[in-house]
Formats: structure tokens, C-alpha cells, sequence
């Protein structure tokens, strides 16, 4: 007879195995996770900041730099993110650096089935730009959001054409446009350039376009001196790698900046 | 029992590596009345012939737009062709969203001809009953295309498909070389000619019978009916009927797909032009 059941032991607790108060009864064999919260998207890991592109006479240039930043360390210091996409586009997005990768790899696949399936037109600025509205727009709406402000530059019925696409399915396009901090600060420079001087020649376009990312990489932290130009002219694509911009920049005025020791 | 014991399936070959469900669908494009299709180096002209189902009844309407620059003529089972150029008009509308552009031909009859070849290969469908002409004008310039029950589809100069149309591809052979420097009225002229030439003796085209369709360079897709034909019908009558005309066909001339075979278990062809009107299913 069990006479320490009967007195003086502890009772086994009521409800043992059983759901925490206000969960749902976990059934033996199964792996039911729905009724746990799913976690998506919430912010960029590795991360490319400003792009800046500008419509001239007879053409569409871009810029960008080449830095991938992981919150305020500059992790990677020559992350190109600029491609071209056909003779007609270019693509250049900030955001986060693996979404730009998976965008890519997507996109290139599908010039690739245009170009073995007989006579497909080439995959044009503004059809892509379209596209990437779609996909972005659907993302978002799964909320599951590719965290990317896509520039798209190159040519749409034999015009120039630059637009912009971003996380959320925002998307326009303008003769003017940028990313991140360029948009406060490179599309004012832009447009003041434009205003003294209405027919930006290409010369012009590639000055405008280098102060432009000389006055984000004064002033922006997430950027850097390497950066990356895409020129879209009728005769194609043109990508120039590896330029500098530090040898054209002082920094001796930082000896008078206070209050940030 | 049966006639042929390898027609009951569009599954089943027979012995002579045939497919005779695939067959007996082909023939259903020669029940409908005729219509042509001519490019030139500029535009594409569709034309067609319209039947009236009884004396009571409207003309059947034989051309429809897809696109501002794509028609589709039909020949065979009306309500098949409705199924495909629904299907067709959602592609369009499709490329019109995802990259706000106008479909390319090229693309089109891939999308096309790959849903018509699996109602050839499955047990638990049927291959389409009509053959479409498909005339457009994209990127590559103006192009016509032929689909078939057997779902090849052909990139073609001229064309013409349904009843009685090898008089049509006849003449359209005979003046093959002139096509494609044709200006528009030229090209619409020697369409109307071709598709006259599938008509008995006794029959005019009338702006009541045919109708016209054109896309081309620089132009979006129009399609003429009724009185907006009569421009073109304009001198018709008094020209001259070539070789051909009134000739009614005798027997199809086998083409590359079905080949002529000297077996005895031979699907039914077309024995004339004329077919019995009023059946079960309409053709057109």
C-alpha cells in the first residue's frame, strides 16, 4: 500500500502538458507551428545607400557608390551595385544588398528567356520599370517587402527614360531621381543646374552627377569614395567601375566642426 | 463493329503513326467559310468571308481584334475560337500590366500553340476545331500567322484557310512576289481578289459578306464592316475572275502533317466545298 501518496508528498501538478493559459493544445505528432507569429522583413541588414540619375541631351546617366553598410559600419567597401540589364536598361538600387542580389538574379534569368525565345523585343527601361513596380508593389502587399529603392535608367521608344521604384511600390518617373539621401540633397542640385542651363549636354550631366556624390559623401555617412557611373546613350550601355572621388575632396574644414567630439 | 478502331481517342496512334482524333479536327477548319490573310513589308491585311447561319439570322462575325495591334480571322467551331482569342486578349492584357507594352507575336503564338498541342496529348480534352489566322503588326514588323486544330502554327507571307480556300491560296501563290512592296490599298486589293476567288460563280462580296481588317506601320488595328468596306469592295465586280474561280475543291492537297497515307482507314475529307449548314455545331 502506498502510504507516501496518501500523506505528506507533493500532489503532480493539474494540467500537466497541457497549453500555457490562452494557447492552443499542441496535439502529439504534429508540428503545428500557425499559431505562432511569423516574423518578416522589419529592416535592412547589409545596406547600399544614395543613388543619383539624371536625364540629358540624348542620353541617361547614373551614379552610385560601391559601399554595403551593415548599420553604421562600413562593412564592405566594393559592393557594385549597378548592372546592365540590356543595351536599353540599367539598374542601380539602394536597400538591402542580398534583396539587390535576388532582384538580379531574377532579372538577368529573364533576359536570358527572352533572348532564346526567337524574336522577343529587348527588354526596354520602362518595361522593366513596370515589371519591378509589379513585383515590388506585390511583395509589400504579402507583407514581405523586397527592402529596395530600385533606379531604373535607359531608353523606352527611343526616348531617354529614368524611374524610380521603391519597397513599397512607389514608383514614378522624373528627369531627375534619386535614393536615400540623395533625394533631400542631389535632386535640389539637380534641378538648380537645370534652372540656369535647360539643355544639360553630356559633359554637364557627368559634373552635375560627380558633385553630386561629392556633396553625399561629405555630408551622408553611410557613403564612401568609391563609386560606380552607368551612361545610357542610343548607340548602348556604358558602365565606368572603380572611380574615385577622394582625391577631389578636403577635409580640412572638419577641424572647425564642434560639438560632435 | 467500328470502321476505324483507332480514332476513338485523340491518345491513340495508329499503326501508321497517325493520330485521327488529330485529323478529324483539321477537316473542321475547311467547314468554315474562308477567309485570307497578306502581309507586305509595311502592313498586314486580314480579309473574311461571312456566313449567315439562316435567312433570319445576322452575318457571323469573322474577324476580331485582340489588341490595338492584333486581329485573329477564324475558320472551324466558333465557340473553340472564342475560348482562344479570350485566352489571347488575356495575354495582351497581361504584357499590357506586367511591362506595359504591346505583346510581340512571337510571343503570342508560343503561348498559343503550346495550349493547343496539350488539348492534343491529354485523354480528357479535345483538340480545338478552328484555325485561326492571326495578323499584327509589332517590333519586328507586320507579320500572319496560321494555327492549326493540330496546333502547329506557320509564320506565313499569305494565307488563306476554310472552305474552298485553295483557290484563294492559288492566287495568292500566283502573286506572291508583289506582296511585299504592296502599299495598303494594294495589299487589301489583292486579299479581297484571293478571297473572291473562293466563291461560286454566281456570288459577289458584298459589304454584307466580308469584312476587312488592316494594321501596319505607324497604324493601329481597324477593322472594317458593313458600309466601311464598300471603299475597298469599289471596282471589284468589274475585275476580270482569275484561274480558280468557282472551282470547287476536290480533294485537299495533303500537307506536311498529315501525310497522305494509302491505308484504308482514312479519316473523311472535305468531298466538296459546299457543306451542309444548320448542323449541331456551327462553323464559320
Amino acid at each position: 500500500m502506498d502510504v507516501g501518496r496518501m500523506f505528506g508528498e507533493v500532489a503532480p501538478p493539474l494540467w500537466s502538458g497541457g497549453p500555457a493559459p490562452g494557447g492552443f493544445y499542441s496535439f502529439p505528432g504534429t508540428n503545428n507551428k500557425q499559431h505562432e507569429t511569423k516574423t518578416h522583413t522589419m529592416y535592412p541588414s547589409t545596406s547600399g545607400t544614395s543613388v543619383v540619375g539624371l536625364v540629358y541631351d540624348g542620353g541617361v546617366m547614373l551614379g552610385a557608390d560601391t559601399l554595403g553598410s551593415y548599420g553604421s559600419l562600413a562593412r564592405f567597401r566594393n559592393v557594385e551595385r549597378t548592372f546592365k540589364v540590356t543595351d536599353k536598361a540599367v539598374l542601380t538600387c539602394s536597400g538591402d544588398i542580398a534583396d539587390y542580389q535576388f532582384i538580379r538574379e531574377v532579372i538577368e534569368q529573364k533576359v536570358r528567356d527572352d533572348e532564346i525565345s526567337g524574336f522577343t523585343p529587348v527588354l526596354n527601361a520602362g518595361a522593366l520599370h513596370c515589371w519591378l513596380t509589379r513585383v515590388l508593389y506585390n511583395r509589400r502587399s504579402r507583407f514581405d517587402p523586397l527592402w529596395l529603392e530600385c533606379v531604373v535608367a535607359g531608353f523606352k521608344d527611343d526616348k531617354p527614360f529614368l524611374g524610380y521604384v521603391d519597397k513599397i511600390g512607389t514608383a514614378f518617373e522624373a528627369q531627375e531621381v534619386a535614393s536615400g539621401f540623395g533625394m533631400h540633397m542631389a535632386i535640389p542640385m539637380i534641378r538648380e543646374a537645370r534652372e540656369k542651363k535647360g539643355n544639360l549636354t553630356r559633359d554637364d550631366a557627368r559634373k552635375l552627377l560627380v558633385d553630386c556624390l561629392k556633396v553625399l559623401y561629405y555630408r551622408d555617412c553611410r557613403a564612401h569614395f568609391k563609386y560606380q557611373v552607368a551612361d545610357v546613350t542610343a548607340e548602348g550601355v556604358k558602365i565606368e567601375n572603380d572611380l574615385n572621388l577622394k582625391p577631389d575632396t578636403s577635409w580640412s574644414i572638419a577641424n572647425f566642426v564642434r560639438g560632435y567630439e | 463493329m467500328f470502321r476505324n478502331q483507332y480514332d476513338n481517342d485523340v491518345t491513340v496512334w495508329s499503326p501508321q503513326g497517325r493520330l485521327h482524333q488529330v485529323e478529324y479536327a483539321m477537316e473542321a477548319v475547311k467547314q468554315g467559310s474562308a477567309t485570307v490573310g497578306v502581309k507586305s513589308s509595311t502592313h498586314a491585311v486580314l480579309v473574311a468571308l461571312k456566313r449567315a447561319s439562316s435567312e433570319l439570322a445576322a452575318h457571323q462575325k469573322k474577324i476580331m481584334p485582340l489588341d490595338k495591334h492584333i486581329a485573329v480571322s477564324i475558320s472551324g467551331l466558333t465557340a473553340d475560337a472564342r475560348v482562344l482569342i479570350r485566352f489571347m486578349r488575356t495575354e495582351c492584357l497581361n504584357e499590357h500590366y506586367a511591362h506595359d507594352q504591346a505583346l510581340s507575336l512571337d510571343k503570342l503564338m508560343e503561348k498559343v500553340g503550346v495550349k493547343m498541342q496539350v488539348a492534343t496529348q491529354r485523354y480528357d480534352k479535345r483538340p480545338y476545331g478552328v484555325g485561326l489566322l492571326i495578323a499584327g503588326h509589332d517590333g519586328d514588323g507586320p507579320h500572319i500567322y496560321q494555327t492549326c486544330p493540330s496546333a502547329n502554327y506557320y509564320d506565313c507571307q499569305a494565307m488563306g484557310i476554310g472552305a474552298r480556300s485553295q483557290s484563294a491560296r492559288t492566287y495568292l501563290e500566283r502573286h506572291l512576289e508583289e506582296f511585299s512592296s504592296s502599299t495598303r490599298e494594294e495589299l487589301i486589293r489583292h486579299a479581297l481578289r484571293a478571297l473572291r476567288d473562293t466563291l461560286p460563280n454566281d456570288v459577289e462580296l458584298t459589304n454584307k459578306n466580308c469584312s476587312v481588317a488592316v494594321v501596319g506601320q505607324g497604324e493601329d488595328l481597324s477593322i472594317y464592316e458593313d458600309e466601311d468596306v464598300n471603299p475597298y469592295l469599289e471596282g471589284l465586280d468589274q475585275e476580270e475572275r482569275r484561274g480558280g474561280a468557282g472551282r470547287s475543291e476536290a480533294q485537299p492537297t495533303p500537307s506536311d502533317d498529315t501525310p497522305a497515307s494509302t491505308d484504308t482507314t482514312q479519316p473523311p475529307s472535305s468531298s466538296s466545298g459546299d457543306q451542309p449548314q444548320g448542323e449541331s455545331m456551327d462553323t464559320d
